[in-house]
């Protein structure tokens, strides 16, 4: 076990608590950077949408784990950043300019949406944030002369410093890599400012927060805000990736699936967001594994246990129809975030924490550490 | 005129059909303050079931119906069972994603199972109109109008008339204090689940004959229902059902005298304009906590 | 001895109750001022009138001869008001040292992009937020549990961490809302010790709510008594505790 003995407070203060930690994510900087050099192809464009689903999860983590205020509109601010990017690219304007003015832009109608949101929480602020996303998702379609509406919009190749940067090309993974790794230590750094601490302030006592002088209002747009840019630059991202946006790419289902991403993850810090994000790109993969593999596997077992070949077919082409099935990846989905709000509910990283205090603290480790309080007492209709 | 009123009666029978979908949803929040955004999708396999039974079966439609509403009171509790009660006072979010998981999973599964093709079934309501001089009015839609109205006149009784009904209305004012008093909360909590699922089926298959029986229907119909819970004060059963006959009334104008596109999102914009100016909608009341 | 903090002719209705009726009252500097009464009296009401969380009826609220009746919540604790809650009100999933750090908040002159970056400034005012904290938790003895989760303090330490947050604000007037309510008599007697260390060693005013008179006694130098929102009396803790309307408000008549 590690005991780390403070003597100064700007041990507390600084992005690594200690050197370990620093060689760690270095460590693990360094392997991504080699990544494109050893990974195949496919597994090079998978990581580019982890990189971006971790963005998204990353502004997610910021407005919905750290200040508490649901939404389920984010699929609505990857577009607006995705198709801002794609319409200004077409009129022109470089690299560097529509990138960012993804993000303002974004942020712009975060604040926005952020301030009618003062007045909701909970519930109503989800159902808020559903209707935001419904109307912007039917502006989209309707707006033809921007967006071209159903039809879609082509986005043209990356340009940077006069150089094509195709979607699959190493120089746009690094660009990704690069955009999130600054996004991360941008919100560390909040997170270790009085803003940051004005977030948690704001989720786990707003009455306390504002005798303490939190301005709740400030905070909470802020946070619109702030996730919203995030997204907004997820979305410039996106929209290089995909090629071709269309309004029915981003439905609720795809703010469902962010929210997968921290619910995953486990919404007790940022490393959630990046585990979340490599856990949804990466169920893509595993089912195409499962449609090919598993029913060849199911055979073979049954032949091991001495079923006839006929058998063996029935079983195999049964497997195969099933794993085949249109709506398999639907219940996959639903069963993955059923099962790990009833058994997991710290998510991915709060299991890696109670494995590393289950080791740290052998053989004294409790349970109960970790056991969330139930409240019986109707709390969350009054505010 | 007449189109008018035509559109009229279309519009309060979508809107009953939303009123009886949030009206399960305000049942649930009432009593466990879980907001159940699989209730349209409990609503869809509802029609599903009664495919099966009428469609599929060859079964007389009210005997279909029936059943399609018990098997459906079955599923409500065991979705009680299994998703709900363990994770009862936990935060309310991790329970909302929860039932938005559930109703990705229904949707799904009934995909799979009853395969992705419009189904219809036949009802006695199926073709049939009612004439009153020039006004036209399709019996489908009738049939919507006033089956929401007889179960919203039995759920009041229950409610208010008898002992399991007083129950319930305590368990939702103090689920602790209810515990204590000697009321079996689970028990009631899963039935409040059985009669949402119920009603939810009722809806499914009273909708049958209007639109298909697909597996998306209840996603749509589901979330358009919100905006008429939230209109009726979220907590509010009669509450719910006016909210939804408003909602369905002035979408279906909407869809009638505006442009295209305005139809779909018109719910939306109608509960922006409610959470900012009145967000204790019709009926409700929000409360406030005490330090 | 100069007042600091003056109620003019309060009120506060819900409705058709009357929470406060017409109180008025002064706290002098440097004085521990007491407000008791039986449940329902009315004393956390005028704790969140004072600290904006309601606005009043009638009336006005004077802290330093500034008029603080129209200002929003969060610009009180700026002015130098800080509060505990009755009902433990702390930011239960962060550090205990985070819920102090939030009660720095008043003082951070930060701007968001220079944190986004964590400028010089930022890493400057941040030490000495920890500087201040550090001093606080020294002085209530919480050492032990400085980096440990609220979640999983017990009650007494959590009743402590109010306070310390409170304190971190630096306030010249600090409102105590039963600091003892659930404590034992061991952690009420260092509770009654530390408000006196507050008054006299940090020289903070103290308004304080409370309920267990022993308390009240041992570090009162006024105490204001109400009922139904009205005040019964006011003078020291004996005074007020002799009164007959004090006795038959508690008593019953």
């Amino acid at each position: 076990m590690r005991f780390v003995f403070k003597t100064n407070y700007d041990q507390d203060i600084r992005l690594f608590q200690h050197a370990g930690q620093m060689w760690t994510y270095l460590a693990l900087f360094a392997v991504l950077l080699v990544a494109p050099a050893v990974v195949s192809s496919y597994m090079l464009s998978q990581l580019v949408f982890v990189f971006i689903y971790a963005l998204v999860g990353v502004s997610l983590m910021i407005l919905v784990g750290f200040t508490g205020q649901a939404s389920l509109g984010h699929a609505a601010f990857l577009a607006i950043g995705a198709y801002t990017a794609a319409f200004m690219q077409a009129h022109g304007y470089t690299f560097a300019t529509y990138f960012l003015l993804a993000g303002v832009l974004t942020g712009i109608v975060g604040l926005l949406v952020g301030f009618p949101a003062l007045r909701l929480h909970g519930i109503y602020l989800l159902i808020a944030t559903i209707s935001f996303s419904f109307i912007i998702e039917e502006l989209l379609a309707r707006w033809e002369s921007v967006t071209n509406g159903n039809e879609g919009m082509r986005v043209k190749t990356l340009e940077l410093f006069g150089m094509e940067i195709g979607r699959n090309s190493d120089y746009f993974y690094y660009l990704c890599l690069g955009v999130l790794t600054v996004t991360i230590i941008v919100t560390l750094n909040i997170m270790r400012s009085p803003t940051g601490r004005a977030f948690i302030a704001v989720r786990d006592s707003e009455t306390a927060a504002r005798s303490m002088g939190v301005d709740i209002a400030a905070t909470k747009v802020r946070a619109f805000g702030l996730s919203a840019a995030i997204t907004g630059f997820a979305g410039a991202l996106f929209a290089h990736k995909m090629t071709f946006l269309s309004p029915e790419m981003f439905t609720l289902q795809l703010s469902i699936e962010f929210i997968m991403v921290i619910i995953i993850g486990g919404s007790l810090g940022l490393h959630g967001a990046i585990l979340g994000a490599i856990f949804i790109i990466m169920i893509d993969p595993l089912l195409t594994l499962l449609k090919d593999d598993v029913p060849l596997l199911i055979g073979s077992l049954a032949q091991a246990f001495g079923a006839g070949s006929e058998r063996v077919k029935a079983l195999e082409d049964g497997t195969q129809a099933l794993t085949s099935t249109a709506g398999l990846k639907g219940v996959i989905y639903g069963l993955i975030i059923m099962l790990f709000i009833l058994f997991e509910p710290f998510g991915l990283y709060g299991r890696w924490l109670k494995i590393k205090l289950f080791f740290q603290m052998f053989p004294l480790y409790k349970k109960s550490t970790f056991k969330r309080q139930k409240v019986y007492v109707k709390s969350e209709r009054n505010r | 005129m007449l189109d008018f009123i035509q559109q009229l009666v279309s519009g309060v029978a979508l809107g009953c059909v939303y009123g009886l979908i949030a009206l399960g949803v305000v049942l649930i929040y009432k009593t466990t303050e879980v907001v159940n955004f699989a209730q349209g999708d409990l609503m869809m396999l509802g029609g599903f079931f009664a495919y099966t039974f009428i469609g599929i079966l060859g079964l007389n439609y009210w005997l279909g119906f029936a059943l399609a509403v018990a098997a459906m009171a079955l599923v409500g509790m065991l979705v009680e069972r299994l998703l709900v009660r363990p994770i009862l006072g936990f935060p309310q979010f991790a329970i909302v994603m929860a039932t938005i998981g559930l109703g990705f999973f229904l949707r799904s599964i009934a995909g799979m199972i009853w395969g992705t093709d419009d189904l219809k079934i036949d009802t006695p309501f199926s073709n049939g109109v009612v004439k009153f001089g020039d006004l036209v009015l399709a019996d489908d839609k009738l049939s919507v109008i006033v089956a929401t109205l007889i179960l919203c006149l039995v759920l009041y009784l229950f409610f208010n008339k008898t002992r399991l009904g007083t129950a319930m209305r305590g368990t939702s004012e103090n689920m602790l204090a209810a515990y204590y008093m000697g009321i079996p909360v689970k028990r009631v909590v899963s039935l409040v689940w059985a009669i949402s699922a119920m009603v939810a089926a009722c809806a499914g298959v009273l909708l049958a004959p209007i639109t298909f029986i697909h597996s998306n229907v209840g996603l749509a119909l589901g979330l358009a229902s919100f905006p008429a819970a939230v209109l009726g004060g979220f907590g509010s059963i009669p509450g719910a059902v006016v909210g939804g006959i408003i909602i369905g009334v002035l979408q279906t104008l909407a869809g009638f005298y505006m442009a295209e596109g305005w139809k779909s999102v018109f719910p939306y914009i109608i509960l922006l304009g409610v959470l900012l100016l009145k967000p204790e909608g019709l009926f409700g009341a929000l409360g406030r906590k005490k330090v | 001895m100069t007042s600091l903090f003056k109620v003019e002719n309060l009120s506060l209705q819900f409705g058709g109750l009357k929470a406060v009726d017409d109180v008025t009252f002064d706290v002098q500097k440097g004085e521990v001022f007491t407000i008791i009464g039986p449940n329902g009296a009315g004393k956390t009401s005028i704790f969140n009138l004072i600290s904006r969380l309601y606005n009043p009826t009638a009336g006005r609220l004077f802290f330093d001869g500034q008029d603080i009746t129209q200002l929003p919540a969060h610009k009180i604790a700026q002015l130098g008001i800080a509060r505990t809650f009755q009902n433990i009100e702390l930011f239960e999933n962060a550090s205990l040292l985070s819920n102090l750090l939030v009660g720095r908040h008043c003082h951070s002159r930060t701007q968001l992009w220079q944190e986004m970056l964590f400028l010089p400034n930022v890493k400057r005012a941040e030490r000495e937020h920890r500087m201040q904290v550090e001093e606080v938790i020294e002085f209530l003895d919480l050492q032990a549990y400085r980096d440990k989760l609220i979640a999983g303090l017990p009650y007494g330490v959590r009743k402590v961490t109010e306070v310390a947050r409170a304190l971190c604000s630096k306030p010249k007037l600090i409102l105590l809302d039963e600091p003892s309510s659930g404590l034992n008599v061991e952690e009420t007697d260092d509770m009654s010790f530390w408000i006196r260390d507050i008054k006299n060693d940090l020289g903070i005013t103290v308004l304080m709510v409370e309920h267990d008179m022993s308390l009240v006694r041992r570090v009162s130098d006024r105490v204001l008594a109400l009922n139904y929102g009205r005040v019964l009396a006011l003078g020291t803790a004996d005074e007020v505790q002799r009164h007959p309307d004090v006795v038959a408000a508690y008593l019953g008549t």
